[in-house]
């Protein structure tokens, strides 16, 4: 399968170069969201970040093995209700909440990712859909969650019992961290055997087939992987708002951060935290002009996919890569 | 009053009613995506915006130009069959050569224009359409009610579905769709315009979810999120199906709507998720859908 979505794999491959561009793109990028909420207000760049995990984790299933899921709202969504009611009702404390919410979207990504690899392409991308529209009625309709109203006045904690968290600006570091270490995890996973063998697949299936590996068994790894981190993002964006509701498992959710990933630049390591920080500063400074916002994510989509296929990062990256030779 | 299961007659009529009403909205839809699908190799992310702009159109055409039911029934569907073939000659032909899921995008990115604005213009208040007159009342069936307009939407669904198979499946024109849906370039070296086919092909598609939203107007309210939470269902309900075969999604799409139907009778709260349910179960027994080849 050629497919130009992926330019990064397909131009002159020159690994030194490589690691010297994510090293210093990565301390750029902390340096900038460490002084960032002198700036900006901590709590919309703390949603960006979570928006930028859940991105990134997208991407890693999308642009790296090819999979392109449209219900991965039901992670952030589950992890999210997970994270807040066992931080309000059953009293978890913080660090322990968040694990029990991407514990949960591990869970429900291993099973939705059982039956969604059984299709390809299309299908897959139908039936994660469908799926993720299964767990909305769910959270809908189940007693705890809380309906329309959502789970309500979850209390943020603190952090290993010490450093109260309902500070905007304690919290912003707190996320930060999280954030970073998703994106880490993210890289590393990327750049391992694994994550060589989860590229292949998504080259040539077939191929990678012939040469014996598993590739069910790998995109599987993938797919719950991704679920994993999209849950981390959903049970820190809970905490962040002390609030867990249908927003975040409505398929809407699930067409975001597919446009981010699009935006950012598909299977480009710092693409999605690009196109995160787009999607979000557009809702948030346009949040009054209503269905204006979702017209707008609407044309984005039509322009990147006829016109901007390698998104933001990519077209940059390839500049960079034109400017050396 | 007579009961089945300890449930009351009456009721389970009318859910059954209401499911094959259902039913024949899913069949319309799937049965589009399954003939765009067939030829573009496309999945019709919009076709559910295109339903609901057949239901503002008709509304349109009853409340600007006085024209009635009868007419809107004829004219949405060319009107918004016409806007597809320009969609696709626009936008849709440039994305042959690439991989599939960014026909899947874009379509999801004009459906979110086509729906933001509507929901901009009209708010997410319904609006209402009335009946056709000659359709109002009801047959007495002796055990039920069966309201005209319904029996209406249910059989004409059902010629239209055939009709569909009909052509695709006897006639000279469907051999040559199927045979271009087999190997396009074979069938252009025989001089038959494949371009062309593929652009008529989209437009009847979306005609034929038009013309689903014409139906709907007066049963639901025309709002602009009509479209996006039944699409959703009619992706399970091909899912199911499998898009290998016309008469395959036709009667999934009739069963499923009354499988739901009789859910909402036997155990309510799962009347959302049946179908989901049902995809699960199907994927893992048979992951290439009931109707489906590999």
């Amino acid at each position: 399968m050629t497919d130009p979505a992926k330019p990064v794999a397909t131009a002159a491959h020159d690994p030194a170069w490589e690691a010297r561009y994510h090293r210093i793109g990565f301390i750029v990028m902390l340096a900038i969201l460490v002084v960032a909420p002198m700036v900006v207000y901590p709590v919309f760049l703390m949603k960006a970040l979570c928006f930028a995990l859940f991105a990134c984790a997208f991407n890693l299933l999308l642009g790296f093995g090819g999979l392109l899921s449209f219900g991965h709202a039901m992670f952030l969504g589950s992890a999210g209700y997970l994270a807040a009611q066992s931080a309000k009702v059953w009293g978890f404390p913080t660090e322990l909440a968040i694990l029990t919410g991407m514990g949960a979207a591990t869970v429900l990504g291993f099973f939705a990712g059982l039956l969604a690899i059984r299709r390809q392409g299309i299908y897959f991308a139908m039936i994660t859909l469908a799926l993720a529209q299964m767990v909305f009625f769910y959270a809908l309709q189940a007693p705890f969650t809380g309906g329309e109203d959502g789970l309500q006045g979850v209390p943020r904690g603190k952090f290993l019992g010490m450093i109260d968290l309902h500070d905007n600006l304690v919290m912003y570091y707190f996320v930060l961290a999280i954030f970073s270490a998703g994106f880490l995890l993210i890289y590393r996973i990327i750049h391992s055997p694994y994550g060589q063998v989860l590229k292949a697949i998504r080259d040539n299936e077939p191929r990678a087939i012939s040469l014996g590996y598993r590739t069910e068994r790998f995109k599987l790894a993938a797919f719950v992987l991704s679920a994993a981190l999209a849950g981390l993002a959903g049970a820190t964006k809970a905490m962040v708002f002390q609030l867990a509701s249908l927003t975040d498992v409505h398929w809407s959710m699930s067409g975001e951060v597919v446009l981010m990933t699009l935006l950012g630049g598909m299977g480009t390591v710092f693409g999605p935290v690009a196109g995160a920080f787009v999607i979000a500063s557009m809702e948030h400074y346009l949040s009054d002009l209503g269905a204006w916002v979702t017209i707008a994510q609407g044309i984005i989509f039509v322009v990147c996919v006829l016109a901007f296929r390698r998104g933001i990062m990519g077209e940059l990256e390839a500049w960079l890569r034109n400017r050396r030779r | 009053m007579s009961e089945i299961f300890g449930v009351p007659t009456q009721a389970l009529f009318g859910q059954l009613l209401i499911g094959l009403i259902n039913g024949s909205f899913y069949a319309l839809l799937s049965l589009g995506l399954a003939v765009i699908f067939g030829l573009l190799n496309i999945i019709n992310f919009t076709h559910g915006a295109q339903y609901m702009m057949g239901a503002f159109v008709a509304y349109f055409l009853a409340h600007k130009a006085g024209l009635g039911y009868w007419w809107a029934l004829v004219i949405v569907p060319l009107a918004v069959g016409a806007t597809g073939m320009v969609i696709e000659r626009l936008m849709l032909s440039r994305l042959y050569k690439l991989d599939h899921l960014y026909g899947l995008l874009l379509t999801f990115g004009l459906a979110l224009i086509i729906e933001g604005s509507f929901r901009h213009q009209f708010g997410s208040a319904g609006l209402p359409y009335s009946m056709p007159e000659d359709l109002t009342g009801a047959f007495n069936l002796g055990f039920m009610f069966l309201p005209k307009y319904r029996a209406w939407v249910i059989g004409s669904s059902l010629v239209i579905c055939l009709g569909t198979w009909f052509m695709i499946e006897r006639t000279k024109l469907g051999a040559y769709l199927r045979a271009a849906t087999e190997n396009p370039s074979l069938v252009q070296a025989f001089g038959v315009n494949v371009p062309r086919m593929i652009t008529l092909t989209y437009g009847f598609g979306v005609g034929l979810a038009a013309l689903a939203g014409v139906f709907a107007a007066p049963i639901y309210q025309v709002a602009p999120q009509m479209g996006s939470s039944l699409i959703i269902v009619v992706f399970a309900v091909v899912v199911i199906g499998g898009m290998g075969s016309i008469l395959g999604s036709v009667i999934t799409g009739f069963g499923l709507g009354v499988v739901e139907g009789l859910t909402k009778v036997f155990y309510p709260e799962a009347s959302n998720t049946v179908i989901f349910v049902i995809m699960a179960i199907v994927l893992m027994i048979r992951p290439q859908g009931l109707f489906g080849q590999r």
